[in-house]
């Protein structure tokens, strides 16, 4: 089964996401903000990330930056998450390379189809 | 797959409040930055606004995502101006950071509503909020709450010819058009047609770029607007053309709602994964000793009682170790405690015309979860008395030659088995006048008693004193430090008051480090073990029947380098047989607490260990002149004694007499002295 990692400075929402994906089985790793997610991601393969944007120290959008620059994170699926009202913050995730995003507020559901969509 | 959305519940409420905290930790700082720099607009940090925007975002995207509407509603609107503040479109005027702060107040009383069910003061809220939105900045605000998108369900079937060619930078972001094709196919009936017609030659082609487009046809009850979420993600990455035949629709969707009801209010505690770590290698070295001492138990010969040893020593050690770490989960910093101070001196000095800067010193002292809890009314109580009554009005200090903004400084630091706090401040200091005729007036002390500045500074511990000249809503709450003070001594703290007129005073508070473990010295009685605190024992020292005195009606009387005071025989006490009447054979320990002393005569000193407090009044009740018990090494339950208690026995037994005068020979036969 695929490994997904979660990057959210919120533990709640690092919780549910987690609490979720592995009811159906993932494994999934936790990282707090961008930082701590590149040193989790040290020579380890993951087969997709779900990142918040808004974080202390590294960021979203800075995280994908960085992982973009990695040869085994080149074509790997990563998420935002974001908000409605994120238009702009989007498009900068979307410029960094983003794969995609999932709008907050979602349900455990929503979370599930989606990354069911981006794992096939 | 349904999940119970409320497992989640109280880490958010416990997160949220937290991130409210921090809110108004960094909404003080920025004021405080702000006048600084004596503006009244205040030059934003980005570091400090986006700290601030973050902890209301997540807020805002938890409560959303756990249904709770009224937190949402609020969150997004002060989220909209913090927004605006941090866009530059909004400057944060001190009136602007009042807002903020009311605005974390009302998130956090909604927040508790949240959490206990119970509805808050929605006018109050409802106000704030129209505030909030009233603020001016140079842009509208987006509208005042989040409507995720909802389709309406549509029954017509559409046919939809779509032409998807991806840009040759499409792996790069991570989509795959596979994955695209793959989520049509589940929408309905799908035909679809690969153009190869970009493909390069094998020499030229490039295995990371994405050269196919595909042409396909779909048809099912769908709606525009799902085709463009399916390439939502790849818009800017592809170029597509989407022409509907006819027909369009979509099938319903169920939008989960999140269950707001309320967990069970745990009271729980956070920790730091290393302490946690700590915690279980320990439990396995444990384990490996156990194993080691049973394999020597199974075939035990005397040959092995060296590897006993070695192992109960390791059993030891391990225990120790376990005891520490577990005790190191419950320690939290004291800024928990500091922190909130910061609102309330804010509050008041804008209030009472007063500047104050509240400074900290060592914050980061680890102390008990519990203590902590219970530390924050006392050390408020400080706090405010001190603004009100020990810092005066600017004009007051300038005239007095002080700078303006008086300062309030918060000292905490470690000392053997306690940890001391000190509250000090700049201001007036006590008026010794005002607080002896105060008590006089009170029926305290009589007006011909002489007392010194110390006695009468230890005036204002006592129940039903105050001294402020008006009751003011602030300090004056008719609870007086004599509260403060039981408050501490009920934790096994002490706290005691140093003052300078003009130059200001100093609340000193000594607390232990853990209330559920106490280092003690055990002293024989009799057939009796008592423990007695190590904290509350200044020496001991073997007894000389000529310094013995009886004054008339009080007890008896012990002078030791020229200081008399009142001594107890334990064994009287507790009504067991001594195991000699002869004073000379036994001890005596002199212990003190606020500030009185005390002799206690004993049998025996037995050595220092550390006990485990068990509660007396829970297993059995209340008694006098005994805190707890304790289980000793050996199984049998030993008393903890009272200090506190036992000095106020002996000195009412001397009826409040002042020692009398004379010189006591000095006392050359102490005992070794215990720490």
């Amino acid at each position: 089964m695929a490994t997904i990692l979660t990057v959210d400075d919120t533990a709640s929402m690092r919780q549910m996401i987690s609490f979720t994906l592995n009811s159906v089985g993932y494994e999934v790793l936790q990282a707090s903000d961008g930082k701590e997610a590149l040193k989790l991601l040290q020579g380890k393969k993951v087969d997709l990330v779900i990142a918040d944007v808004n974080m202390p120290n590294m960021d979203g959008i800075a995280l994908v930056k960085s992982l973009r620059e990695q040869a085994d994170y080149k074509f790997t699926p990563i998420l935002m998450l974001t908000t409605e009202s994120q238009e702009s913050k989007r498009q900068q995730g979307k410029v960094a390379g983003a794969t995609g995003w999932i709008v907050k507020p979602f349900n455990p559901e929503q979370l599930l189809t989606i990354v069911k969509k981006v794992l096939g | 797959m349904p999940i119970d959305m409320r497992q989640f519940h109280q880490t958010f409420f416990e997160e949220s409040l937290e991130g409210l905290a921090n809110m108004e930790t960094e909404l003080l700082r920025l004021e405080k930055a702000g006048a600084e720099n004596g503006q009244e607009t205040v030059t934003a940090d980005l570091e400090i606004l986006n700290t601030i925007f973050r902890a209301a975002h997540s807020i805002k995207g938890g409560s959303s995502t756990f249904g709770f509407e009224d937190v949402v509603a609020f969150a997004h609107v002060l989220e909209t101006r913090l927004d605006a503040i941090r866009d530059g479109r909004l400057r944060p005027t001190r009136k602007v950071i009042s807002l903020l702060l009311l605005s974390v107040d009302c998130l956090r009383s909604l927040i508790i509503s949240a959490r206990t069910g119970k509805e808050g003061d929605n006018s109050a809220i409802d106000d704030v909020r129209r505030q909030l939105e009233s603020l001016e900045s140079e842009q509208p605000s987006s509208p005042a709450s989040t409507v995720p998108v909802s389709k309406t369900p549509q029954g017509k079937i559409s046919h939809w010819q779509i032409m998807f060619r991806p840009h040759l930078h499409l792996f790069h972001t991570g989509n795959d058009p596979l994955r695209i094709l793959r989520e049509l196919n589940d929408l309905g009936e799908c035909h679809v047609q690969a153009d190869i017609s970009s493909l390069p030659g094998w020499d030229r082609m490039k295995p990371e770029e994405c050269y196919l487009a595909w042409k396909i046809e779909l048809i099912g009850p769908i709606s525009r607007e799902t085709v463009n979420e399916v390439f939502s993600w790849v818009a800017e990455d592809c170029s597509l053309e989407i022409k509907l035949k006819p027909m369009q629709s979509l099938a319903p969707r169920s939008i989960a709602e999140a269950v707001a009801s309320m967990d069970a209010q745990a009271g729980t505690l956070r920790v730091s994964v290393p302490k946690v770590d700590a915690l279980i290698n320990t439990v396995g070295e444990l384990v490996i000793t156990q194993t080691m001492l049973s394999l020597i138990a199974s075939n035990f010969s005397f040959d092995n009682l060296s590897r006993l040893f070695s192992g109960i020593t390791q059993l030891e050690r391990n225990t120790r170790e376990l005891q520490e770490s577990v005790m190191s989960i419950r320690m939290l910093p004291l800024s928990f405690a500091f922190n909130r101070l910061l609102r309330l001196v804010h509050d008041m000095s804008q209030r009472l015309g007063k500047k104050v800067e509240l400074v900290f010193h060592g914050e980061q002292t680890e102390i008990d979860k519990t203590v902590i809890d219970r530390l924050i009314d006392p050390l408020m109580h400080l706090a405010r008395n001190s603004l009100d009554h020990g810092i005066e009005l600017p004009a007051e200090r300038l005239a007095a030659g002080k700078p303006e903004t008086g300062r309030i400084e918060l000292k905490a630091y470690q000392k053997g088995g306690n940890v001391v706090i000190e509250v000090r401040d700049d201001g007036r200091g006590l008026s010794h006048e005002r607080i002896f005729a105060k008590a006089v007036e009170r029926g305290i002390v009589s007006s011909s008693s002489k007392l010194t500045p110390e006695e009468i500074a230890e005036l204002i511990f006592l129940p039903g004193f105050s001294t402020a000249e008006s009751v003011s809503d602030l300090s004056g709450r008719g609870v007086g430090m004599d509260v403060v003070r039981n408050n501490i001594c009920s934790l096994g703290g002490s706290v005691e008051v140093a003052s300078q007129a003009g130059r200001g005073t100093c609340f000193t508070v000594r607390l232990p480090l853990t209330l559920a473990i106490l280092d003690g010295l055990s002293i024989q009685v009799g057939e009796h073990t008592y423990i007695l605190p190590l904290v509350s024992i200044v020496e001991s020292v073997r007894i000389r029947p000529e310094q013995v005195s009886r004054p008339a009606g009080s007890s008896e009387m012990y002078g030791l380098r020229k200081e008399y005071m009142p001594f107890l025989r334990l064994n009287e006490l507790f009504h067991i047989e001594s195991r000699s009447t002869d004073l000379s054979q036994g001890l005596l320990v002199i212990v003190e607490a606020e500030g009185k002393k005390a002799g206690l005569y004993v049998d025996d000193l037995l050595g220092q260990q550390q006990v485990v407090i068990k509660n007396l009044a829970t297993h059995y009740r209340k008694v006098e002149a005994i805190s707890a018990a304790t289980i000793l090494g050996d199984g049998t339950v030993a008393m903890i004694l009272d200090v506190p208690g036992l000095i106020r026995l002996a000195h009412a037994g001397t009826g409040h007499a002042t020692p009398p005068v004379g010189d006591a020979p000095a006392s050359t036969t102490a005992t070794p002295t215990l720490n």
